[in-house]
């Protein structure tokens, strides 16, 4: 079936619109959109980053998800603290699988919990000093840590704990940079004004520690910022970088470390993978440091190509040189892996819907497989995210803005998409109905998905996926029942 | 009153940035370009306006001010 035109997508977004009450359908019209590649600004056609509607079922998480979860948490030698109640700190505890290298509870420590345990005594007293004495024993238990950050959960903006005087002292005692994050749950409306805080602690009490210090560069010297080393992927993408003859000083945060953090200002260039997530940092080096910034997107042959050329500019002819050996090089690799597995995926259609970056960078990497995204969508984008979307998406394509619940299951019902790339939050209501699922968010317990060795196993998981013979086993034997009476008779 | 950031994007135009609403928008028209005098009105493509106390003309770009709202884009 031909992807649907403009019209019948009109038609489409009117139709699943038409249940909720007026006002409901008036605001959640302004966050569907119809992608028109002539557009230069998304902001006539789609409202981004707004408070969810009460009632309907969002995807969002909360300040503390994207402070703690995606920016604070890999950083691997630094001990994040979750100030609060249990719940927030062990349900996301090393769930989003950013790989590291280091010996967990020695001298590495992301997939291990720390939290206050606030009990009802520690609201109506207040838990400063129960964080003075946790920050105590975390330096006695885990000596070789680098840093203590102390991640807010909605309790303690609400009692008005006093954490930034906590840390200063304990900063003071310990010698040690310790970093209070005010990143309550309840502030901003999504992830992304958890991201923003994130970054603004990070500007405001490590990046500049070691202004000032000898540090030997290169002149080839890049920081990865915003790759998370979900599955390993900073690392797929690190091994290019490196091979084209840069020499990368710092990742953020995936399998990073603090000294790598406080000595990124004497990078060359910084390389962008998340632009949400990360911009604001990499604005703030601009200004303070003039170290440029550059968006890349290491997602299929096509787009790292592309990118590998545009980091190349930036450098000499040497680099220049090396990024087309290295383009050489895996040419033919990529072209094996497309060969093996367009021919299984060509023409099939996904839907997406993701968070950060994934919602445009993936959408090559299908191409590249002759698949067809016919429908696309972030949990908490803002309006520049949309800006860039519209270019990599086809003409009269879906595009929502914090998809709903419901209407998510509406258009994959009309769209029929062969494939859903999503969160686990969705994974089992496609399942139910019988449409295959990745979860794009922790590349379903697979990966590295960037770089070159990503997209062969990228190429592989979406074949497994797709053509998994368990998709023509839905209908149970007793539905089947006509078609057996049938070929009897015949 | 806003905190802004000017920058100069790869084609060497100026480009408005409003961290607290994300809003990135080139300038189309900047009151002042002269190295004593720098600033004033700035027009945005998306139909905004801004004004920038006059400075001297930064040494480089990008650089953090104060603006203040002449007229909003639509929304």
């Amino acid at each position: 079936m031909a992807a649907l035109t403009r019209e019948d997508t009109e038609a489409l977004i009117a139709e699943v619109l038409e249940v909720y009450p007026e006002k409901a359908k008036k605001d959640r019209a302004k966050h569907l959109m119809i992608n028109d590649k002539t557009l230069e600004s998304s902001k006539k056609c789609i409202t981004s980053n707004r408070k969810s509607l009460p009632g309907v079922m969002t995807m969002r998480g909360c300040a503390y998800a994207g402070s703690k979860g995606v920016v604070w948490g890999p950083i691997k030698d630094i001990i994040s603290i979750s100030h609060g109640p249990i719940g927030c700190g062990q349900y996301a505890r090393a769930g989003r699988r950013n790989y590291y290298v280091g010996t967990t509870g020695v001298d590495a420590f992301c997939e291990m919990n720390f939290t206050s345990d606030f009990q009802e005594k520690d609201i109506v007293f207040g838990g400063d000093k129960k964080l003075t004495k946790l920050i105590e024993e975390i330096e006695q238990l885990f000596p070789l840590n680098k840093g203590i950050s102390v991640q807010s959960e909605c309790p303690i903006g609400l009692i008005g704990d006093d954490i930034e005087a906590v840390s200063k002292k304990a900063a003071a005692a310990l010698n040690k940079p310790v970093v209070p994050v005010r990143c309550e749950g309840f502030r901003g409306v999504s992830q992304s004004l958890g991201h923003h805080i994130a970054n603004d602690s990070v500007r405001d009490y490590i990046l500049s520690n070691r202004d000032g210090q000898a540090f030997e560069t290169t002149p080839y010297d890049v920081a990865i910022l915003g790759d998370y080393n979900i599955g390993g992927d900073a690392w797929a993408s690190r091994i290019l970088l490196e091979e084209m003859g840069l020499r990368v000083i710092a990742q953020w945060s995936g399998d990073g470390t603090l000294a790598e953090m406080e000595n990124t200002p004497k990078a060359k260039l910084n390389l962008l993978h998340c632009y949400r997530s990360m911009n604001y940092i990499s604005r703030h080096m601009e200004e303070k440091y003039g170290i440029p910034w550059l968006e890349y997107n290491f997602f299929g042959p096509t787009k790292i190509a592309e990118s590998l050329r545009k980091i190349a500019s930036f450098f000499d002819d040497k680099i220049k040189a090396g990024a087309e050996a290295v383009i050489a090089k895996y040419t033919p690799m990529m072209n094996e892996v497309i060969a093996k597995y367009r021919p299984r995926l060509e023409g099939k259609k996904v839907m997406l819907y993701v968070g950060g970056l994934r919602p445009r960078h993936v959408v090559g990497a299908y191409e590249d497989l002759g698949m067809e995204v016919v429908g696309t969508g972030y949990e908490f984008a803002h309006n520049d995210d949309y800006d860039r979307t519209i270019k990599d998406m086809g003409d009269a394509t879906l595009i929502y803005d914090d998809v709903t619940g419901y209407e998510f299951e509406e258009f994959v019902k009309a769209c029929k998409p062969d494939l859903i790339g999503s969160g686990i939050k969705e994974k089992y209501v496609f399942h139910k109905m019988g449409v295959p699922f990745r979860q794009l968010h922790s590349w379903d317990y697979s990966g590295p998905y960037h770089g070159v060795d990503g997209f062969a196993i990228f190429a592989k998981d979406m074949d497994l996926t797709l053509n998994n013979p368990c998709w023509t086993k839905l209908t149970p034997p007793w539905a089947k029942k006509d078609q057996a009476a049938e070929k009897q008779a015949a | 009153m806003a905190n802004i950031m000017i920058r100069q994007n790869a084609a060497g135009g100026l480009v408005f940035y409003l961290p607290k609403r994300d809003l990135e928008a080139d300038i189309q028209s900047i009151e002042f370009d002269t190295p004593e005098k720098w600033g004033g009105e700035l027009k945005l493509e998306n139909g905004g306006s801004y004004y920038v106390d006059p400075i001297p003309k930064p040494a480089r770009l990008p650089i953090s001010v104060r603006a203040k709202r002449l007229g909003a884009a639509e929304d």
